[in-house]
């Protein structure tokens, strides 16, 4: 009995620490008395969402589009990519280092870049979102791929079977739960890109919101911003996490045993 | 049985036919195995010992033409080994199940990639389900049919992984200490097993192993290969008449034909 309280208990805590945060956060501001132009309280922050939620929302789905865009070109090129990588050791060679080294690249330096290349807008937010999406994915699909255990490779080998049999027989299935599991960090990194991109480079978004709002300091509002970036990469994370469940419950068979 | 495989072997022109082969890896300029020179008759059941290391599993990559042999000939089914074969079973130690596939699909994967099966697979798949449940009933997984890999135990993903290399009807099986991983008693089991399929549908087997028990009771003909580099340091046929229960082992007999061979590996070691 105590375990299954306990679990209930679990799956509260995170609401009951945020909504611990929050109190402590606006008896904090409301004791020093700290001025809304500084650091707003949480209840102004939810009184700005309610009284700009119009605008919010249309600039949350601008974020939200270009966030999925760039996301799902992501998806496509890192599992491109990851296939090629993953699937052969001269290409796994050839191209790893580099990768490594255009990921220790701020994403953000890309920006003015692409801003050269295709103006201020939404393009530059869905090529920034991509860039800084796609690696996890190909290393994760790579790495599914290329740690396939030798002995299945020659059962299947000994059948006659084509580098592509073993591919989709055995390699993609394989490295299923290892894709999904890069799908939930690419999704949340894929906000960061289109945020940053936004704050530098657009006209509307959350991104620029923020930036509009903060210029002419109306931090609740900037906070508002925040929030909802935050919520809208919780949503999307926790729309992963599932999908990754459903799709490769054979991968985590002792939760699934379990419960 | 032995007799007649021997007859055989003298008559007909051998299944597996090494000639003087030799093998160096590309990143070594050591020999893995040397001059090895054998054949094994259609339906024989062959079993090469030897320390670990000694180039016993390279044998079994040379048979099914997955490594070519740097010098001398190899044929299988009279034919010169160039490629890759399509007629060969493997089996090895870790029973390599796919997790995502039920038992009776792991089971099919062979034939959804071996010619002729796999063009019909998609027509045909109700008959060679009943085929693979079939042969899954003979190795006692009645029953297991939809249960995923880690829902069985070690013994019974092993007889699974049997099952698979079996499937296709593969005119050669190849298992590399495919029993090493297991229990005693479930070992022991396994023989059993898979001396029962071999008795009913004659299949030339090479068996890769370091239980010399395991070799003298299942094998017609048993070669002992020396550590790295790897040679064939001799050859004896197992008189055991068949078909034999698990009684043999406690036999006189068998325990001296262990014990032979334990020496010719003690000198193998010394001589080493």
């Amino acid at each position: 009995m105590a375990g299954a309280r306990d679990r209930r208990l679990e799956a509260w805590a995170p609401w009951i620490v945020s909504a611990a945060i929050l109190v402590v956060w606006q008896f904090v501001c409301w004791a020093l008395d700290v001025s809304e132009f500084i650091f707003p309280t949480p209840v102004q922050i939810v009184q700005s969402l309610v009284q700009h939620a119009g605008a919010i929302a249309g600039h949350a789905w601008k974020t939200l589009w270009t966030t999925m865009a760039g996301f799902a070109i992501g998806v496509a090129v890192g599992v491109l990519l990851g296939v090629i990588v993953g699937s052969s050791r001269f290409v796994y060679n050839a191209l790893y280092p580099l990768l490594v080294a255009f990921n220790s690249v701020p994403k953000s330096a890309f920006v003015p870049i692409l801003v050269v290349w295709f103006g201020i807008g939404t393009l530059p937010a869905i090529l920034t979102a991509f860039l800084i999406c796609f690696f996890p994915i190909v290393v994760n699909v790579a790495t599914g791929l290329a740690t396939l255990e030798p002995e299945l490779e020659d059962v299947l080998r000994a059948l006659g079977a084509t580098r592509y049999d073993v591919l989709t027989k055995v390699g993609l299935p394989r490295s299923l739960p290892y894709f999904f599991a890069s799908l939930k960090v690419a999704i949340t990194l894929a906000f960061v890109g289109t945020v940053v991109s936004e704050t530098v480079a657009s006209n509307d978004g959350i991104g620029y919101l923020m930036m509009a709002a903060a210029s002419s300091m109306r931090m609740s509002l900037v906070f508002a911003g925040l929030f909802v970036i935050g919520a809208m990469a919780m949503v999307m994370y926790v729309f992963f996490a599932v999908l990754e469940s459903r799709m490769t419950g054979w991968a985590h068979r002792g939760q699934a045993a379990a419960g | 049985m032995t007799a007649a495989a021997t007859a055989a072997n003298a008559a007909s022109p051998p299944f597996v036919d090494f000639r003087h082969v030799w093998l160096a890896y590309e990143e070594q300029d050591s020999f893995a195995v040397e001059d090895i020179t054998l054949s094994i008759a259609a339906g024989e059941f062959v079993a090469i010992v030897g320390p670990s290391g000694c180039g016993k599993s390279t044998f079994m990559k040379l048979a099914t033409g997955l490594k070519p042999p740097t010098r001398g000939e190899i044929d299988v089914g009279g034919a010169r080994v160039t490629r890759t074969l399509k007629i060969a079973g493997m089996a090895f130690q870790a029973p390599t199940l796919l997790p995502w596939r039920t038992t009776l699909d792991n089971v099919l994967l062979p034939l959804e990639i071996v010619e002729p099966y796999r063009s019909t697979f998609k027509r045909d798949r109700d008959r060679y389900a009943a085929r693979a449940k079939a042969l899954l009933a003979t190795v006692g997984l009645e029953g297991y049919e939809d249960k995923f890999p880690w829902q069985l135990s070690g013994g019974m993903q092993q007889r699974a992984s049997i099952c698979r290399a079996l499937v296709h009807q593969p005119k050669m099986l190849l298992l590399d200490e495919p029993f090493g991983a297991l229990d005693a008693f479930t070992r022991e089991e396994l023989w059993c097993v898979l001396r029962d399929l071999w008795a009913a549908q004659r299949f030339t087997v090479v068996l890769v192993t370091h239980d010399l028990r395991e070799a003298v009771f299942l094998a017609d003909t048993v070669y002992v290969m020396s550590k790295r580099p790897g040679r064939i340091l001799g050859r004896r046929a197992i008189d055991l008449p068949r078909p034999r229960d698990l009684e043999v082992t406690y036999t006189d007999h068998f325990t001296d034909l262990v014990h032979e061979m334990r020496e010719r590996i003690g000198m193998v070691r010394k001589g080493g």
